[in-house]
């Protein structure tokens, strides 16, 4: 019985020839992560274990993402725990600010993170990894603590449902309606514990934004983490980055999987999830007519170049709705540069829209367009639970940056296809 | 190790912006975070739980973020158990590795607000009280059960060196 791509990284770094679903590992780690709100718990942790030196401090990364630039003094003093402990550390790694990007879009384009390795991140969207063919799983803090200290961690090895997706896509259809689809067939919890391997010709036309945006959302299905084989588009994008050597794998052909599911992608127009759990999928024709206060295009799912090009092509030489704000967040300093660049800003600025710097921010109710009670947001980021972008009764709608766009300048949910 | 408290039941895939919403997570203090767990599923919980209940949910309980302040919210608020149909699996691995015991139970929708549950970690049996029912569920074997009265993994660890 041969391995998939998920079982061979794992036994690769955890010394064995063969791993099988359910075996416990301890794997050596190749990346450790952490940002402003779990890395505090972790150093603390750290310090109260006595250790004194990370394993190894090109190998721990701290980005302090989530709640700057600092939203309040506590903040402040969190980003500080992360600035003082990296300094200590002498760690190699540490992206302060005008460095700072959200961390699941800048440490693949630093070439930090690369196919083959095992990266195991104390924020839940590590997962995002899988689409350079990476293993790489959200942990805690302890976790994240433990592995700072060691280098290691111990892992389960998951099941495998393998997801092919077939046909030809249509317009205004992105990584993003992909995984939000699959999020709405297999719920929630649809994979459980387990890896999702991403496949299928679709993928492997797939570029890599798309890529890294389905392999962020695995987490939404409950997935330990997403995969896709790497190949060409991969190498093309990690070779003139990468810091280290790295490794393709892929899954052999007698591979076991728990399940196998295939989508015939023509059939899927842009989806987008309503309030108040990523499964509750529509087509953009199947929404109806909902207003909205508030759209949010960044995040590490929807925050790269690619989609903000996505999104200026839609919106370009109109306006945002009257009463709607349109909040642009290119992810990374170098995202920020590349729009500037290429005169995106001034599309979205004649939009009316606001420029926000690389943060988390909005994404999860931190600051930068928190949402008051009854408001509604389309947002490009990955989660639509209650109160996630403010108040517990307001609304959050994901979609890909395209019909975000259109739904800033209509003021409603709608088609990019109505828009351009 | 045997515990007996009140029941507060939560419905499927109770995320950890309702445990503890990121609003909150400027801190990770244990009393400062426990004024706030819950807040968004049930506003007035923190005032009303009271020491020894336990949280029952039903499916994917923890579903979303890998913030660890969830279970901390959860433990200093009081709580001494979670049981839930599945849990998802970061909120599995913090709640342990922050000493707080959480069972996997498939009949969790027999369960109401108000019930008094008892529930013995070395069998894994849980007694509905008022009709003495028993539903067994996966024992939390020994070393885990040490790792909770330790008060999680760093602490455990720490024990263990010494």
């Amino acid at each position: 019985m041969g391995m998939t791509i998920t079982e061979k990284i794992l036994a690769a770094h955890a010394g064995l020839e063969r791993v099988e679903p359910g075996d416990l590992i301890n794997a050596k780690v190749d990346i450790a992560l952490g940002n402003d709100i779990t890395a505090p718990i972790a150093i603390k942790q750290f310090y109260e274990s006595g250790a004194k030196k990370v394993y190894d401090k090109s190998r721990v990364i701290l980005v302090p993402d989530h709640f700057v630039p600092n939203k309040d003094i506590q903040s402040a003093m969190q980003a500080k725990m992360l600035r003082d402990f990296a300094y200590e550390q002498e760690l190699t790694y540490f992206f302060d600010a005008g460095e700072m990007g959200v961390e699941h879009a800048l440490l693949p384009e630093k070439g930090l993170v690369l196919p083959g390795d095992v990266v195991i991140g104390a924020d839940s969207h590590t997962c995002t990894y899988g689409g350079l063919g990476a293993f790489a799983t959200g942990i805690g803090s302890t976790d994240l603590a433990a592995a700072m200290i060691t280098g290691e961690v111990w892992l389960k090895v998951p099941e495998t449902i393998k997801f092919v997706y077939k046909g030809k896509l249509n317009n205004w259809v992105e990584g993003k309606d992909l995984i939000l689809y699959t999020i709405g067939n297999i719920g929630v919890d649809g994979a459980l514990y387990k890896a999702m391997e991403i496949t299928g010709p679709v993928i492997e036309s797939l570029g890599m934004a798309g890529r890294l945006t389905m392999a962020n959302m695995a987490i939404e299905a409950g997935a330990k983490n997403g995969i896709i084989t790497p190949d060409k588009i991969t190498e093309k994008y990690v070779s003139s980055r990468a810091v280290r050597k790295y490794s393709f794998y892929k899954s052999d052909r007698d591979a076991n999987y728990a399940e196998v599911i295939e989508y015939d992608v023509s059939d899927i127009e842009p989806q987008v999830a309503c309030p108040h759990l990523p499964e509750n999928t529509k087509g953009i024709s199947q929404v109806g007519d909902i207003r909205i206060d508030q759209v949010v295009i960044g995040s590490c799912t929807n925050g790269r170049i690619e989609d903000l090009r996505s999104a200026a092509a839609v919106i370009k030489g109109k306006k945002a709705a009257k009463g709607v704000r349109l909040i642009i967040i290119p992810a990374t300093p170098h995202i920020y540069r590349t729009a500037l660049k290429e005169g995106l800003f001034e599309i979205f600025l004649d939009a009316g829209a606001i420029i926000s710097p690389p943060t988390c921010g909005p994404c999860l109710g931190g600051h930068m367009g928190i949402l008051a009670k009854g408001e509604r947001a389309v947002s490009t980021t990955n989660r639509n639970f209650v109160g996630r972008m403010g108040h517990p009764e307001s609304e959050v709608y994901l979609s890909n940056p395209a019909v975000a766009a259109a739904s800033a300048v209509l003021g409603k949910i709608g088609d990019p296809a109505d828009v351009v | 190790m045997k515990i007996t408290g009140n029941v507060w039941k939560f419905g499927n895939d109770v995320d950890t912006d309702l445990i503890i919403p990121a609003r909150y997570l400027n801190t990770s203090d244990p009393a400062e975070l426990a004024k706030h767990c819950m807040e968004d599923a049930d506003p007035s919980f923190a005032g009303k739980v009271g020491k020894g209940d336990i949280i029952v949910g039903g499916k994917n309980f923890g579903c979303g973020s890998s913030r660890e302040h969830a279970p901390i919210a959860i433990k200093a608020a009081g709580v001494s158990c979670v049981i839930a149909g599945s849990f998802a699996r970061i909120f599995y691995r913090n709640a342990f590795n922050m000493g707080l015991p959480i069972l996997e139970c498939e009949k969790t929708d027999e369960f109401k607000t108000g019930d008094r549950l008892s529930v013995d970690f070395d069998t894994g049996e849980i007694v509905l009280l008022e009709s003495r029912k028993s539903y067994s569920t996966k024992a939390i074997p020994p070393f885990m059960q040490e790792l909770v009265q330790s008060g999680g993994l760093m602490k455990y660890i720490a024990k263990r060196i010494k």
